[in-house]
């Protein structure tokens, strides 16, 4: 009998770092009765930023009297003219902020500037920001801008769940970012696309535990969303958290590195909070994108490809000089494959 | 302004000979109390430790310490790590135009404390005041001599096959506690720097076992770097046990929420041994209640460190290659 190999793709990127640090991959199966790989997601905000939104923030860093602030992780991805770490040793202001709330704090110290913060991230990050602007506005904070690059995740799992390239047999499912959604968005993509889909948590324990129940849904061939992360994900999630982003974006189109433009899966500010939009407020001229030559980063986000696979892994592509985003982010497949082997 | 340093403290007149007197004061010695050019040393033995660091930590203080505390400690400790015993101490200013002369005060208070506290003499030193902008509020730097009575070198390269590795307590305290402290963080934690001189566990360590081939601090780099260091230098391999880490639940939370890895973070108060298997007991105890053998020398994967992960996995344990940032979510 022919060994059932299982795939499964562990969507967000805390994940993928919890993987490599904790060794999963070298003790799964890998006998004649059954082979488990698991491969890693788009769940890496970084990642799956599309080149024009790093070349954006990048531009609008360069403008006088713009303090560009973002989280850390952003900080050396390479845009065509460079990254931000790069326009920051240039002379431009580029401030790393651990919250929002700290860019918003920037502004109100610095009332003769104009801080810009690059927003990334997914349905976890996302409220916070939303929470930030509904605060700007209540103080009439008038120097606080947004880049919008925010993501929203089930568009871009349809699309993969949906896509005959990566063969993938089921999702271990993002544990924080459900801690808001809640386990229901889930179930389309389990039902329609017949993929087994678990949330899981992130300690050790909690990760071998979601693969021993996706493994256990495809024997049985079943394909539901289970929460194996119960202490901390609700089937509801948490609805204010929700209200409050939907109060303050609405869905988008979105381009994803690797994956193209999404439809609707992506956030930008409803029209009550426009004057917060940097891309409105602030009118930069893009580099056309261009792929970068070699980099694979786009097939490793879909499964395709692992690190491995790159010609530019390890080679001109290290953390020291990351080429493609999943080298730079410290929650990049790449990066987890170069630092942990 | 009377209560800020100003050029004129650095320009060699009267306010300069002024503030030097003061600080000659608090640190008096006979040495010291010379005042002349150079310190004239009495040394026992011929073979010396000398080591030199700078320290322009922020903030200035931090919970559990300060940079002054650090600049004595720091200095201390490296030259305990030789097997030495620390015995003078040069301390150099570099002071930013502007600094409050009472926080000058606190710091040189905290110098004289740590090295009362770890039997080590000032016996030179210089201040410079730049201007403002030209440095962050207060540099120091600090060279420490030592007289080395032990046989051992005690450097990277001496570490052999089967030694057992020791570390004396919990690690990442302190980079946790100055980086909460740096960037108001707002985490309501006990963290505290580790930051202290070792001299009484070394001493311990070194009475108990004549046996220990390396000792080392893993300050900035942490674990991990310490470690990858002495693999090189040794050309061995170097296998760690992820649960025999000691580290606080705080420390790991912290890191987990920002997204470091605690193994990569600066201690300042901790040290690693490499000792025969035979005495590994024995030195465990003479470093402390808080001692953990973590690992062993072995003779494959040399050159690379192998951590054991706690489901019996193992994974490379790297070099740093950048700083760590803070992540995303």
């Amino acid at each position: 009998m022919k060994a059932p190999k299982i795939k499964l793709m562990e969507v967000c990127g805390t994940h993928t770092m919890a993987i490599a640090r904790a060794g999963i991959k070298k003790l799964l199966p890998d006998t004649v009765e059954l082979t488990v790989e698991l491969v890693s997601g788009p769940g890496c905000p970084v990642c799956v930023c599309s080149q024009s939104d790093i070349d954006r923030a990048v531009e609008v860093s360069r403008i006088k009297d713009v303090i560009m602030t973002t989280f850390g992780d952003m900080m050396r991805v390479p845009g065509r003219r460079g990254s931000l770490e790069d326009m920051k040793r240039k002379g431009s202001d580029v401030r790393v902020v651990y919250s929002s709330l700290d860019a918003l704090n920037i502004a109100k110290g610095n009332p003769q500037k104009k801080v810009v913060f690059m927003g990334i991230g997914f349905e976890t990050t996302s409220p916070t920001i939303a929470a930030t602007i509904l605060e700007a506005k209540k103080q009439k904070i008038r120097n606080f801008f947004v880049l919008s690059n925010f993501k929203l995740i089930f568009p871009a799992l349809e699309a993969l769940a949906g896509s005959k390239k990566n063969k993938i047999d089921g999702f271990i499912c993002p544990g924080h970012v459900s801690v808001i959604t809640g386990s229901i968005p889930y179930e389309k993509v389990a039902k329609r696309y017949k993929k087994p889909s678990v949330i899981t948590g992130f300690e050790t324990i909690d990760i071998l535990k979601g693969i021993e129940r996706l493994i256990n849904q495809i024997k049985n061939r079943e394909y539901k969303v289970e929460i194996a992360y119960k202490r901390a994900v609700k089937k509801e999630g948490n609805p204010t958290a929700r209200k409050i982003l939907g109060s303050v974006f609405e869905a988008s189109d979105s381009e994803w590195r690797g994956l193209g433009i999404i439809k609707k899966s992506g956030l930008k500010l409803r029209k009550k909070y426009r004057d917060f939009g940097a891309e409105t407020r602030f009118k930069v001229k893009i580099p056309k994108t261009r792929k970068m030559r070699g980099c694979a980063c786009g097939e490793v986000i879909q499964g395709i490809k692992s690190p491995r696979d790159c010609k530019l892994f390890k080679k001109t592509c290290t953390p020291q000089n990351p080429v493609g985003p999943c080298m730079v982010s410290s929650e990049g497949s790449c990066a987890a494959y170069y630092k942990y082997g | 302004m009377d209560n800020k340093i100003t050029l004129a403290h650095g320009n060699g007149g009267r306010l300069m000979h002024e503030l030097i007197e003061k600080l000659c004061l608090k640190f008096s010695n006979k040495i010291l109390n010379e005042m002349a050019d150079a310190a004239e040393l009495n040394v026992p033995g011929n073979k010396l430790a000398f080591s030199t660091d700078s320290y322009v930590v922020k903030p200035l203080f931090f919970p559990g310490g300060d940079i002054g505390k650090l600049a004595v400690c720091g200095t201390v400790n490296d030259i305990l790590m030789k097997g030495a015993k620390p015995l003078f101490i040069s301390l150099a200013f570099i002071i930013e135009e502007g600094l409050e002369l009472s926080t000058l005060d606190k710091i040189t208070q905290s110098i004289k404390k740590a090295s009362d506290k770890a039997k080590i003499q000032v016996v030179t030193g210089d201040i410079k005041v730049v201007e403002k902008g030209s440095a962050d509020k207060i540099f120091i730097n600090t060279s420490g001599i030592g007289v080395i009575a032990h046989r051992g070198r005690h450097i990277g390269a001496k570490a052999k096959t089967g030694d057992a590795i020791i570390i004396n307590g919990t690690i990442a305290e302190h980079g946790i506690a100055v980086l909460n402290a740096r960037e108001k963080l707002g985490f309501v934690s006990s963290i505290k720097s580790d930051c202290r001189n070792l001299n009484f566990e070394v001493g311990r360590c070194l009475a108990a076992s004549k046996n220990i081939s390396v000792m080392r601090d893993p300050t900035r780099g942490g674990l991990a770097m310490a470690l990858n260091e002495i693999a090189l230098s040794s050309n061995l391999g170097i296998e760690i046990n992820e649960e025999s880490i000691p580290i606080k639940q705080s420390v790991k939370k912290m890191c987990d929420i920002l997204g470091f890895d605690p193994l990569y973070i600066a201690n300042e108060g901790k040290f690693i041994s490499f000792v025969d298997k035979k005495d590994a007991s024995k030195v465990k105890k003479a470093m402390g209640k808080n001692a953990r053998i973590i690992g062993k020398v072995v003779s494959n994967h040399k050159k690379e460190v192998q951590l054991k992960t706690e489901i019996g996995s193992s994974r490379i344990l790297a070099m740093l290659e950048s700083d760590q940032l803070p992540r995303i979510c």
